[in-house]
């Protein structure tokens, strides 16, 4: 149980830069998920606050204690590989069992130990077989029971789904989330799906080429992205993005793309030159009587939704709306925004103009 | 019948069946020679055409291990009858036993140079492995490449220089100076087929073990070392093999204490005629270790002991 801190973390690698200063706060208990795409510095980041890479500079903090330069076995805390990285010498058993062996505990209370988290996990029938022939869940399941059974302060989880089949790790990413609510420990959870993170987080860090993007709860990232990188990432489809020139004021409660105009969310500060209209696709509706007019270029059947992709003057635009809305491709129709919703990007910095609605959720970051 | 892209057909099978056995009569051939030789009589182990079938005789064990001589006709017939078994066999060619022979002391020799730099190339070997396999080693490809190069001359060709050295250092004709010697050949063999193995071991193992409490260390020898096992087995085989038949240093280099057994073997013809059982019988001796070692070893060098741990 820790709360763990994270302030100006910086990593080089030569002369490549993977973090740039990130700092955030994880609350103790919290399932705290780490996202991005790629090569953003994520599993940098959580490798550093487990010690398996030292920082360049900044500090980390574990349950109130510096440990950023301390070696891995002195930190208490717990890592699941995405590869598992079971020792393949050993069966399941002694699998879970060696975290304990290397606190020198008596053999019974280790015997004990691996007992009950075989029974949490559910595979007390296969603790005497080699680790070789396990099916992917049963693996994935070996290796958390080595990351519980010493109970360590936090535990490190890099993309710990991604090996399994997709079929499986709907199941899983609920087992983990099962699993965390029932010890309650800090949870670090690294991973490049913005659904996964999304439905199992408490939290989420967006990055990005190795700087914090956004910081916040799930709805808030998704709702008020603080940049346009978080809108694309998060989101499938992702955000619309109308290109504009033209100005905002603050206090501003509409903007006027060319000659249509839309009521946003009242600005607090103002900006004008290459701005971005950024709507989330199930906020746009269609309307016969709406002025901004767009041709149906494409209709992507999903069940209980569709998607619609328009292309209007000011760039395609994606809508979700039920499946029920008969739409003809070719058909010219008009396009409403859900002004309660509407985010306005500077294209210049990228970042998000704060607004009386998304004030709250940008201030986090 | 049904068409399989896997499953040999008859045809391949017995092909292949075939060409199994040929080369197994042609490498083993030659060993079934020599073990027979040891158990021929002088006279049968030159027999044209050669005897297949022949008398055993434990001639050639005896000669190998003894050194004999001949006495005058009275002499000979005034000793007492034979008191072993292996005394009778010499007499029966007309001599007697004046001493044992040096092949033990040979023997045991190239026990312990073999395997004394085995063990001790094993252990530098899969130290300097690891280091360029994990660490950031500085100019790492050029150290590879150097001690590749080491490889890239027949070892004889330096055999004046180290003569010259050894003697002037004192390493000349000692256990340590040729365990040093073929540890110096071999450490270049095993670097790089030990670094190929340990780069195959992925580092979250390590670095899993490290999460777990464990040091540095600990995780090398309780976690990289048994994944290890396989190429350091089969690396050993390999060293081994070059120590203890290496036959060029050891006349340069050894005559008295230190002579490993190859070069001695050839200088057993020259004892009272061309004596083939004795040679045979020494050759067939010095195969076992090797032979043991080998087949000791062997469960390791089946790959897949890893197979399915890490998904990749």
């Amino acid at each position: 149980m820790a709360e763990i801190v994270i302030r100006n973390l910086r990593k080089d690698f030569g002369a490549f830069n993977a973090v740039k200063s990130s700092s955030f706060t994880i609350a103790d208990g919290e399932f705290f998920m780490l996202l991005g795409p790629s090569g953003c510095g994520k599993t940098t980041t959580l490798r550093m606050m487990a010690g398996l890479e030292l920082p360049t500079s900044g500090e980390i903090y574990i349950d109130g204690e510096e440990v950023g330069m301390k070696p891995a076995s002195q930190r208490d805390i717990a890592f699941v590989f995405q590869m598992f990285a079971l020792y393949p010498h050993m069966n399941v058993g002694k699998n879970i069992s060696y975290p304990l062996i290397s606190q020198g505990m008596p053999r019974a209370e280790v015997k004990q130990k691996v007992a009950e988290v075989a029974r949490i996990l559910g595979i007390e029938n296969i603790l005497n077989r080699p680790v070789g022939g396990l099916s992917g869940g049963d693996r994935q399941r070996v290796a958390l029971g080595r990351a519980i059974v010493r109970n360590p302060k936090a535990f490190f989880m890099d993309e710990p789904l991604g090996a399994l089949d997709a079929e499986f790790r709907e199941h899983m990413a609920e087992e983990l989330r099962a699993l965390h609510d029932r010890m309650g420990a800090t949870t670090v959870y690294v991973t490049h799906d913005q659904l996964e993170a999304m439905q199992m987080g408490d939290k989420i860090v967006v990055m990005n080429h190795g700087v914090v993007e956004q910081f916040g709860v799930p709805q808030q990232i998704y709702d008020w992205p603080a940049t346009r990188f978080v809108a694309e990432f998060i989101g499938s489809p992702p955000m619309n993005f109308l290109d504009f020139q033209g100005r905002v004021d603050a206090g501003a409660e509409k903007v006027m793309l060319g000659d249509s105009g839309f009521a946003v969310p009242r600005q607090q500060d103002g900006a004008s030159g290459d701005l971005t209209l950024g709507v989330r696709p199930e906020h746009v509706r269609l309307s016969d009587a709406a002025p901004y007019r767009g041709e149906i270029v494409a209709a992507e059947y999903l069940g209980t939704t569709q998607i619609i992709t328009l292309d209007t003057a000011f760039g395609r635009v994606k809508a979700r709306t039920p499946s029920h809305e008969v739409v003809r491709v070719g058909d010219r129709t008009g396009l409403e925004f859900d002004a309660r919703t509407l985010s306005i990007f500077d294209a210049g910095t990228g970042r998000a103009l704060v607004s009386d609605a998304n004030r709250e959720a940008l201030a986090h970051g | 019948m049904s068409f399989s892209v896997t499953d040999p057909s008859r045809g391949t099978k017995w092909f292949a069946g075939v060409m199994v056995v040929a080369y197994a009569i042609i490498t083993i051939l030659p060993l079934v020679w020599i073990i027979a030789t040891g158990f021929k009589s002088p006279a049968d182990a030159i027999a044209y055409p050669p005897k297949v079938v022949f008398e055993p005789s434990l001639e050639g064990y005896v000669n190998l291990f003894t050194t004999r001589t001949r006495v005058t006709e009275d002499d000979f017939a005034a000793l007492p009858p034979p008191a072993t078994w292996y005394e009778k066999v010499v007499r029966d060619q007309g001599m007697v036993i004046a001493g044992p022979s040096r092949y033990g002391e040979r023997f045991l020799n190239s026990v312990i140079i073999g395997f004394g730099s085995t063990v001790l190339c094993m252990i530098l070997g899969t130290a300097a492995a690891y280091a360029f396999s994990r660490f950031r080693v500085p100019l790492k490809d050029d150290l590879l490449f150097f001690i590749l190069s080491t490889r890239m001359m027949p070892p004889i060709a330096v055999a004046i220089p180290i003569f010259l050295m050894f003697r002037q250092i004192g390493l000349n004709d000692t256990h340590l100076g040729m365990i040093l010697l073929y540890t110096a050949v071999n450490l270049s063999l095993s670097v790089w087929l030990l670094k190929g193995f340990i780069d195959e071991i992925p580092v979250e193992y390590e670095e899993a073990a490290l999460i777990d409490g464990y040091t540095r260390f600990q995780a090398f020898y309780k976690v990289v070392l048994p994944q290890a096992a396989t190429g350091i087995a089969s690396t050993a085989i390999f060293c081994l093999i070059f120590a203890w038949n290496e036959y060029a240093f050891a006349v340069l280099l050894t005559s008295g204490t230190a002579q490993t057994a190859p070069p001695f073997i050839p200088t057993i013809i020259g004892v009272g005629g061309k004596d083939w059982p004795a040679v045979a019988a020494g050759a067939t001796i010095f195969l076992v270790p090797v032979m043991v070692f080998t087949i000791l070893l062997r469960k390791h060098l089946l790959r897949g002991i890893t197979f399915g741990a890490v998904r990749k």
